[in-house]
């Protein structure tokens, strides 16, 4: 019967088209995880490549002014390029795999690393580092012991904006097939405009970027005790 | 390197930029829908930034704004702007771009009205000036810089992100790229890549100098500068 689907819809109207729907939620549950999984592994790989990259560079950097400049410039002109650009200019490489999207993301995350690594090393008081090369510390223990928790809140401050707006930026690795909830938007774009699967996807999107910067403003905190009791 | 060559060719055969829906044309649907977008955005951002920043209130909202607008993915507001009743085409493409235009504008705007020095404002109150003077003539000039970066900003970051309306079906240099992928043309795409991350570079380059020719005092090109993000003072960039 026409009236089971209630006696406003004819035949005629459109198909109900609601912007959320729990059962779409609950009915693709499976489907909804494994794009989750997908858009989490490409995020923390990207950071945590994007980190062991920029480290070395940073150091680099901040050993010559000379190299300095280079370095920051690079990674300007990486940051201005667009990321479909970015996605098109490695996939002739590595094909339409989720390699394109990590390459993609790495070089993303290296560039907003590198900066905020340089700029913790550079808030590294030289007087300290004199004082801790005078006490006997080698440059090894010198960069675990003295400069890496002095420079930490910059490091995490990199982290969490480049993992911010990598969770953000896997969305654009649909070019690929490989775009984590992305795939859930231009899903429900291309069916037919569905908008609970676009807005599932969308809200999937920002609430795990919200919980990422939840869960590394948390890990700061137990990484920095002494910052909270300087504070209090 | 075939791919290069492939890509070369594609951008030396004139017909490629003349025909319909060609680069030309994508190129300016492009620019137009950036310029648009950008205009919006400062014509909101810089009067609520300015009077924010005059008044010396919302510092937390500005910042919170620019934060949460980082983690809103700009595809996943291209593809709901286009499902509302606008329809997809190139006016939801335009105000989903205005949207993120808006961030950089109004912060870096709300910041350099913030830090003019105190005195100066004082001063110019102790010279009669009345309160829009105070505005226009003492606190612009001197929050110029700052307001032409989150210009800058916003414009290059528009430009790149206009690539994204091509994923959901609208117009714009991406459609290069979009079609080279469904046609598997990896020639096509990296040409469309080449033209869009150049029109990006060029665009920064353009307002860098743009920003130059309207700062009053002692003139410096910004083009190489450090430009830290640091989210407690809100002079951000936001993702591309």
């Amino acid at each position: 019967m026409l009236s089971a689907a209630g006696p406003a819809t004819l035949a005629a109207d459109a198909a109900p088209n609601p912007w959320f729907d729990p059962s779409y939620v609950t009915s693709n549950w499976s489907t909804i995880l494994a794009y989750l999984g997908e858009h989490v592994r490409l995020t923390v790989a990207a950071v945590v490549l994007g980190a062991v990259i920029a480290l070395p560079l940073a150091l680099l950097a901040r050993r010559s002014r000379w190299l300095a400049g280079p370095v920051l410039t690079v990674s300007t002109l990486i940051y201005t390029i667009p990321s479909l650009a970015m996605f098109a200019f490695v996939a002739p490489i590595t094909g339409l795999s989720a390699t394109t999207v990590l390459v993609g993301l790495v070089l993303y995350s290296l560039v907003i690393l590198v900066r905020n690594f340089l700029v913790g090393l550079q808030s590294v008081p030289d007087d300290v580092r004199e004082a801790a090369r005078g006490m006997g510390y080698g440059p090894a223990r010198l960069f675990w012991h003295v400069e890496l928790p002095l420079a930490l809140p910059s490091f995490m401050a990199g982290i969490r904006v480049a993992t911010v707006s990598t969770v953000a930026l896997v969305t654009v690795g649909v070019i690929v097939g490989h775009g984590g909830l992305g795939q859930l938007i231009t899903g429900g774009f291309n069916a037919n405009f569905y908008r609970a699967e676009i807005v599932t996807g969308s809200v999937g999107c920002v609430l795990l970027a919200l919980l990422a910067d939840l869960l590394l403003a948390g890990a700061e905190r137990a990484l920095t005790p002494w910052t909270r009791r300087a504070a209090s | 390197m075939s791919l290069l060559g492939d890509a070369l060719v594609y951008l030396n055969d004139p017909f490629n930029w003349t025909k319909p829906n060609g680069i030309g044309d994508l190129g300016l649907q492009h620019l137009s829908i950036s310029a648009v977008a950008v205009a919006a955005a400062m014509v909101v951002g810089i009067p609520v930034g300015a009077l924010l920043g005059h008044i010396g209130r919302g510092g937390a909202f500005t910042v919170a704004l620019s934060n949460v607008s980082r983690a809103i993915p700009t595809l996943a507001l291209l593809t709901l702007f286009a499902v509302t009743p606008i329809g997809f085409g190139p006016t939801a493409t335009t105000i989903a771009l205005a949207v993120f235009a808006l961030p950089p504008i109004l912060t870096n705007t709300y910041v350099g009205f913030r830090g003019v020095d105190r005195d100066v404002v004082e001063a110019s109150r102790a010279m009669g000036m009345s309160e829009p003077q105070v505005v226009l003539r003492a606190e612009l000039p001197l929050a110029m810089p700052l307001l032409m970066t989150g210009v800058r900003t916003a414009a290059v970051q528009v430009v790149a992100t206009a690539t994204l309306a091509a994923l959901v079906a609208g117009g714009g240099l991406g459609r290069i790229i979009t079609l080279g992928f469904r046609q598997q043309q990896y020639g096509v795409v990296l040409a469309g890549a080449i033209l869009v991350a150049a029109l990006a570079v060029a665009t920064e380059v353009v307002l860098a100098v743009v920003a130059w020719s309207v700062t009053p005092g002692p003139k410096r090109l910004g083009l190489g500068r450090l430009r830290i993000r640091r989210p407690a003072t809100g002079a951000v960039t936001a993702a591309p």
